[in-house]
């Protein structure tokens, strides 16, 4: 008959009008800002730099002694669009487990022109950069506000575990398993210094740094 | 739409092929160009289009409004760096994208991939045909003029999809995903029961979606006998994907290559007989019912396991000098990557075989002899992305 | 007692206008009476357009699994409000080439003529503005003009395309008058007269509680069918809207406005809309009456107006789902099917008149009717090649 396919679209139309006011699945707006989407674990927007406020070695601003970066320019090569600029400092920190590291001076994340591909967090072998989930970063100042410097990018680690919790706890797991191992390494090179029986080589090395 | 319009007695200096169809009368010819700015868009894309009354004498796409050096950009940065641009390639479909360039990647090292990824490979690639599907047919409908609500419906079953992936990979669109020897991340438990919900739910939009507009009278009266593309002409000028299947060749590399492990999977080709925009997007709509058939069969074997070849440097990787062509069947057509190594870290020439562009070819052809109102709906069944036409 | 409170419900308006006009002196009193009928009509049609402007919009949106505007206003009923503001500040652009009076009379002749054609509608028992005895006939006489208007506003704007959108739609419409007037012709030779009181008058009649609308015979839902059909076209409503397609090449006929012009021909175009369902009321769904004779205590300018919102929820409805015809498709489904259709009702109508009460005449007339419409559409299509079809998988 003609006009039957016509009839079964109108049918189809009227399914969706009517089951709109019924059916939450038939009605898929979500009215933002005041209502918002549960935030999914995985998203990421922009990078940001993880630091630990029980690990500091020296004075300074919590952020800036606690980074957890060592500069060691990774990220920086394998960025694609080349958003990151480092600059390795002078002198050295201890880092969480003991050994001397540098750190950055200078590290700047251009974020309107990077493009969220993570590849920098992939490559970084020290779990000190990873992927924020804050989207709404409108700002008029077109070229400062977005070029985010070493202070706008530092964040405590329990930020990190506010927005990704899984990620943040399997890392932290890592880490502790990581100094356990060198705390371990470090007691029986003592011991085996000790046993050696070397005297004058009072070394004395601390088995983390201090909190 | 530009309504910039010239008469001309004969074709503007460029054009240089003979006339195919001679205009009838001697009336002078119109000419239009309609885009970049096109209501009807699909990306900034031009047509110069002349026409005798409403037929069309010539039409010349005029496309890389869109250009962004992809190409030259690859053979700075190292191959890992590329992947994520392969995302903003077609950028409806970025895993399908990721796919074939990994899969050049390997050919050209030699590395395996383990089954796991395999199986996660096989998912993600239907989930985005199924998304891509249905945004073209959404679309094309758009343009015909039906306000926008089978669009409506397709982007309510694509946002379920993008969840799916935001929840795997981190980001809905730009997912860069794929890694040479595998894939990124690893499906949680909990992911994979979210994707079986999700597939659940999929045969009944199809279903919906099909009786919308199956038999519409007013759709079928528009799209049948319209826009038709041999099967001699597709063969010769190189198409690939839906549309060749439309005009009746029987050609998907999934059959045909049988990359990645697609052999294991049952599920057919549908073949057209007409090659008219009918045809076109009929057939997208019974792939995407092949596609939910793949992903039943997909969730239901995956196997546990690494999904990452373990032997993979993710930094530092240099492959043999030497050259590899790697394809899919992406939702479009055929997606090639060819690549040739010098041994650096960088490849030492990138290629990019767009389907959308090798398929925009024959848009003249299609076009030719039919009536202005329906060059909108031939070009929207082929369903380009600039992004790829361009890259 | 609720008789006599519901028949003075039905008729407070008239009563209403008869107190303010009893104010007056006994010389104003007959142009009174109709000026103020008249400043009724201007007001409330406009407010109603409003008002279906905005579920419209709110319409399609459900219809489209989202909320229409509800930013404005509770629910969005703010939005016309805006909307008229925005279209009245904007500016007005005439193109310098352009035929200045003639691009201005335009709009005007288009609200005007749809205006004109609400003075003949019977709005609810004793509620007509002017009792016409040849109603019908003024109703689509002026109907007609505004065709005029459109081609004034193709022709003024000096513009190829917005010219060329003005002939197709002036084609359009002239098309589908035929079918129009056609299945109207149906009614006025059941009725024998042209009066629309005269013809609501002969639907008032009630049998077993259901009503003697036109509908109900066999040849008034085949003219009603094609009325509404005709209807669609002739307010370029989709899928009827090529003239006003956005993702065609020629931007249609009022390109060149901008502004409060513009939104005057939106209004003229919704008026159209709302007079001719109210004529398609009167003539084929009984106008004022009720339903089912145990509903005839409602006030029947409800149901005048129920029936006219109902006409303006199915032309959103089928916007909502339909996708366009083309120019060429749309008129040989006018001069090829249509009309064909649309004589055959008229014979059918008169051998539903000549044949006497009883059942015989129902199942006559249906058959006719019936039959002819499946084998002109299957014919129609099958010349075509037009036709569903099933596909083949490869081996």
């Amino acid at each position: 008959m003609l006009g039957e396919g016509i009839l079964k679209g109108l049918a189809e139309t009227a399914k969706n009008f009517f089951g709109s006011y019924f059916f939450a699945e038939r009605l898929t707006t979500v009215e933002y800002p005041e209502e918002r989407i549960a935030p999914i674990e995985a998203a990421r927007v922009f990078p940001f730099l993880v630091y630990d406020v029980e690990n500091r070695d020296g004075g300074g601003p919590e952020w800036e002694a606690g980074l957890r970066c060592v500069a060691c320019q990774i990220c920086e090569k394998e960025c694609p669009p080349k958003c990151i600029y480092i600059e390795k400092s002078k002198d050295k920190k201890l880092d969480y487990l003991g050994k001397a590291q540098y750190y950055p001076a200078k590290f700047d994340i251009d974020i309107s022109v990077c493009m969220s591909c993570q590849i920098c967090v992939e490559v970084c072998p020290f779990e000190a950069i990873k992927m924020d989930t804050a989207f709404e970063l409108s700002t008029t100042d077109r070229f400062g506000d977005l070029l985010l410097d070493r202070e706008q990018l530092a964040k405590p680690n329990e930020h990190y575990h506010k927005i990704h919790p899984t990620e943040a706890a399997a890392v932290d797991a890592h880490r502790a398993e990581e100094k356990m191992k060198a705390d371990a390494k470090a007691k029986s090179a003592a011991e085996a210094a000790a046993a050696k029986g070397e005297t004058g080589k009072m070394e004395v090395k601390p088995a983390g740094a201090g909190a | 739409m530009t309504v910039a319009g010239a008469v001309r007695k004969q074709l503007p200096v460029g054009w240089n092929r003979p006339v195919p169809i001679e205009p009838e009368g001697e009336g002078e010819l119109l000419e239009v160009a309609m885009g970049p700015h096109h209501p009807s868009t699909h990306g900034v894309f031009r047509m110069d289009v002349a026409l005798d009354g409403e037929r069309v004498i010539r039409l010349k796409p005029v496309f890389g409004y869109l250009h962004r050096n992809h190409e030259k950009i690859a053979e700075g940065i190292s191959y890992l760096a590329s992947m994520p641009y392969t995302d903003r390639l077609d950028y409806v479909c970025p895993i399908t994208n990721n796919w074939a360039y990994a899969l050049a990647v390997e050919k050209l090292t030699g590395q395996t991939v383990p089954e796991r990824a395999e199986y996660l490979r096989v998912i993600l690639g239907e989930l985005t045909r199924f998304q891509n599907h249905a945004s073209s047919i959404g679309f094309f409908i758009q343009e015909m003029g039906a306000s926008g609500t089978p669009l409506m419906y397709a982007f309510r079953e694509r946002e379920k999809i993008l969840d799916l992936f935001e929840e795997l990979t981190g980001a809905r669109m730009m997912v860069n995903y794929m890694r040479f020897g595998g894939c990124r991340v690893d499906a949680t438990p909990a992911w994979l029961d979210h994707t079986r919900k999700v597939v659940a739910g999929l045969s009944a939009f199809v279903d919906e979606f099909e009786q919308l507009l199956r038999t519409n009278e007013i759709l079928m009266v528009r799209t049948q006998g319209v826009g038709i593309l041999t099967a001699e002409l597709a063969v010769n000028a190189g198409i690939t994907g839906p549309m060749l299947r439309a005009s009746g060749v029987n050609y998907d590399i999934r059959k045909v290559d049988k990359y990645g492990i697609y052999d294991r999977f049952d599920f057919r080709v549908p073949l057209g007989d007409h090659g008219d925009i009918y045809d076109r997007f009929m057939i997208r709509l019974l792939e995407m019912r092949e596609s939910i058939k793949i992903l039943e069969q997909a969730l239901k074997d995956i196997p546990g396991g690494p999904v990452m070849d373990p032997k993979a440097k993710i930094r530092g990787f240099r492959p043999k000098p030497g050259e590899a062509y790697g394809r899919i069947e992406a939702p479009k057509g055929e997606l090639g990557f060819y690549l040739i190594s010098d041994g650096g870290p960088n490849p030492y020439r990138y290629r990019v075989r767009p389907p959308s562009l090798v398929n925009l070819t024959v848009l003249e052809d299609m076009c030719l002899g039919h009536g202005i109102a329906d060059v909108v709906l031939i070009f929207g069944s082929v369903d380009i992305v600039l992004g790829e036409v361009d890259r | 007692m609720f008789e006599n409170l519901f028949d003075h419900l039905d008729q407070i308006f008239v009563l209403l206008k008869q107190v303010l006009v009893g104010v007056l002196p006994a010389a104003w009193q007959p142009v009174a009476s109709v000026v103020l009928c008249v400043v009724v009509i201007i007001g409330l049609f406009p407010a109603l357009f409003a008002l279906a402007v905005l579920l419209e919009r709110k319409g399609l949106g459900r219809i489209q699994n989202r909320l229409g505007p509800n930013r404005v206003g509770p629910f969005g009923i703010l939005q016309p409000i805006a909307d008229g503001v925005k279209s009245l500040t904007k500016e007005d652009i005439v193109p310098i080439s352009a035929d200045w009076i003639v691009h201005f009379l335009a709009p005007v002749v288009l609200v005007v003529a749809v205006f004109m054609g609400f003075a003949v509608l019977p709005m609810g028992r004793n509620m007509v503005l002017v009792d016409m005895d040849a109603g019908l006939l003024f109703y689509f006489a002026i109907g007609a003009s505004t065709e005029l208007a459109i081609f004034m506003a193709g022709w003024s704007s000096r513009n190829k395309y917005s010219l060329l959108g003005a002939m197709r739609a002036v084609a359009q419409m002239i098309s589908y008058e035929v079918p129009l007037l056609m299945s109207s012709v149906t009614v006025v030779m059941m009725t024998g007269s042209l009066s629309l009181t005269k013809i609501v008058a002969a639907q008032n009649h009630y049998t077993y509680g259901l009503p003697h609308w036109f509908i109900f015979t066999p040849w008034g839902f085949a003219g009603f069918f094609m009325y509404a059909i005709a209807t669609t076209a002739e307010t370029n409503r989709s899928p009827f809207d090529l003239p006003e397609g956005e993702s065609e090449l020629v931007a249609g006929y009022h390109t060149e406005y901008s502004g409060f012009k513009f939104a005057l021909f939106f209004l003229g175009e919704y008026l159209a809309m709302f007079s001719i369902s109210g004529m398609g009321a009167t003539l084929f769904l009984g106008g004022w009456t009720a339903p089912l004779s145990i509903l005839t205590w409602v006030p029947s300018w409800i149901w005048f107006f129920s029936k006219l919102m109902l006409s303006i929820f199915v032309f959103i409805w089928l916007r909502g789902t339909l996708p366009r015809l083309r120019q060429d498709q749309l008129m040989n489904f006018a001069w090829k099917f249509i009309l064909p259709l649309c004589l055959l009702n008229l014979v059918v109508a008169g051998i539903w008149r000549f044949m006497g009460d009883g059942w015989l005449r129902w199942v006559v007339c249906s058959a006719i009717l019936i039959l002819a419409y499946l084998v002109m559409g299957r014919w129609g299509m099958r010349r075509q090649h037009i036709a569903p079809r099933s596909y083949r998988y490869a081996e």
